[in-house]
């Protein structure tokens, strides 16, 4: 079991309140998923200027001195937050993978969770309140965001075990539901030249969408293929930079229900995560079908 | 009327109240108020009242129903009337996954569409949904009726025993050994008598195809030995 949240504004009004929005529904759904949570915001990001989030289990030593250092490295003026165990930095677009291996070359103990001009993902152990609390989620704004909270079944407890997964610029997604053929696909999928952090099916989910997507196809389609060549139980969310992406297995046993009105489109688990979004009572409010494709572009 | 507002009292003292109810009691009407999708909603009622439930509930509302009359003026998470044993229950709404499983005896009707596994495993429950029903609806169900007013999804019927299914509009695909059958004098009777209970109007029994099971799956065929 696990439960999925996400949130796609069409109102901009709304977009101060997004991750106050998402962290209540976040928060209903503890009870599917205790073990971890995580969420990815898509915020608003100056043109041709990338956000790399990373994160680190010693975030005192590995932060200290991390800007100036990675200056030295790429010159320029590398922005850093910081945000408990995570680190957003901002760096030019056409330095982001020289940023990369030079944060890493830096702090080799470092992981990163995302990479993207507009995407920040945040995701730890615990409780979905305490990891809404430990990173300030309420006061986050932006145009669409996905969370996850985690009972894990297929890997171990560890902050990169937990959702969103991100292997592709401002690419993310989350899965409930376990895949069997995850470790032929992982294999298959680093022939093609993707790499892996963690042994995790979802991250193999994340990286075949992330590939199909590089070799030209848009969401719609790349969710499309996961029907035909992913094996197992799934309810995927996705998020782009400009959209946001349902599938369900045909067999769809893991639940998910959705609510569309002239504001926002929203998906949870249960009903239970959409119970408190502003207009619902009037919203057309549906279960996603199963084997059919559902997604939205700004 | 006693009305419970979840968003106040917990769904135990609810679900409590109503098992506390004593026989002959006056407070045979009872709402509840801000459900806000919350599960277990009115499982277990076994006195003859009404609830009306104010909003959209999560999994298994009316579970073990015995004699209650539930109403759920909005939507139904999984598993609504799960083993229901009598009484009814209403959605006005749409109900998810496996609606009426296992249910032995009573009255489910959804206003709305029910989604997959409708009536899996059903044990004598008859449902009437109003709109269409998902795939694998009625899988292994051995008595009672499902009656569908729109459509049915894939294999329906699958693996199906003795029970009765009838449905207005298409089915996408029948399940292994549930095939069409004929409506008699007797079905169209019965048919009549379920959708005058369901407030069904302006609908005939004859505009409905009774499905049910060939008997195939019945008894071990020996020139299948091979196979295990």
């Amino acid at each position: 079991m696990c439960g999925i949240v996400g949130l796609f504004l069409k109102d901009k009004s709304l977009e101060p309140k997004l991750g106050a929005m998402l962290s209540e529904m976040l928060i209903t759904m503890t009870d599917r998923g205790p073990d971890s949570a995580g969420i990815a915001i898509y915020g608003s990001g100056e043109t041709k200027k990338s956000k790399i989030t990373i994160q680190s289990a010693d975030p005192e030593t590995d932060f200290a001195g991390l800007g100036k250092a990675l200056a030295e490295k790429i010159g320029g003026k590398p922005e850093v937050v910081l945000k408990s165990t995570h680190a957003v930095i901002e760096v030019p677009t056409d330095k982001v993978t020289e940023a990369r291996e030079a944060i890493l070359e830096l702090r080799p103990a470092v992981r990163i969770m995302g990479v993207g001009e507009v995407i920040e993902i945040f995701k730890e152990v615990g409780l979905p309140a305490d990891v809404v609390k430990r990173f300030d989620l309420t006061k986050m704004s932006g145009t669409h965001g996905i969370g996850h909270t985690r009972m894990a079944t297929e890997s171990a407890v560890t902050t990169m075990g937990a959702h969103p997964f991100s292997t592709g610029p401002d690419e993310c997604l989350v899965h409930n539901g376990s895949l069997s053929n995850h470790n032929n696909m992982r294999r298959e999928l680093k022939h093609d030249g993707m790499s892996f952090e963690t042994e995790n099916d979802t991250e193999v989910a994340a990286a075949f969408i992330s590939n199909t997507m590089a070799h030209g196809a848009n969401l719609g389609e790349a969710l499309e293929k996961t029907l035909t060549d992913l094996d197992g139980f799934f309810t995927f969310v996705v998020g782009t930079k400009n959209g946001f992406g349902v599938v369900r297995d045909p067999i769809a046993c893991k639940p998910a229900v959705m609510a569309e009105t002239d504001q926002y489109v929203a998906f949870g688990s249960e009903y239970r995560a959409l119970a408190n979004l502003p207009g619902i009572e009037n919203a057309k409010v549906w279960e996603p079908e199963p084997a059919k494709v559902y997604f939205w572009e700004h | 009327m006693p009305t419970v507002d979840l968003s106040k009292s917990s769904l135990r003292e609810l679900n409590q109240a109503l098992h506390d109810i004593p026989p002959g009691s006056n407070e045979t009407s009872w709402e509840v108020v801000n459900p806000k999708g919350s599960h277990a909603v009115a499982v277990g009622v076994d006195k003859p009242v009404a609830v009306d439930v104010r909003g959209s509930v999560g999994y298994y509302c009316g579970g073990m129903n015995d004699g209650g009359a539930i109403t759920v003026h909005g939507s139904a998470g999984p598993g609504v009337g799960e083993n229901m044993m009598s009484g009814s229950i209403v959605v006005k709404g749409d109900a998810s996954q496996y609606a009426g499983a296992t249910a032995r005896g009573g009255l489910l009707v959804i206003e709305g569409n029910a989604s997959s596994r409708c009536g899996i495993s059903m044990k004598g429950v008859d449902i009437v949904v109003h709109g269409s029903i998902g795939h694998m609806s009625a899988f292994m169900a051995q008595s009672g009726n499902l009656v569908v007013l729109g459509d049915a999804g894939d294999a329906l019927g699958d693996s199906i025993y003795e029970a009765k299914l009838y449905v207005r509009g298409k089915v996408k695909s029948l399940g292994a050994d549930c095939v069409k059958k004929k409506m008699h004098p007797k079905h169209i009777e019965r048919l009549q008598k379920l959708l005058d209970a369901a407030g069904v109007k302006g609908v005939k029994p004859e505009e409905f195809t009774r499905y049910g099971s060939a008997r195939t799956l019945y008894n071990f065929n020996i020139d299948n030995a091979d196979a295990y």
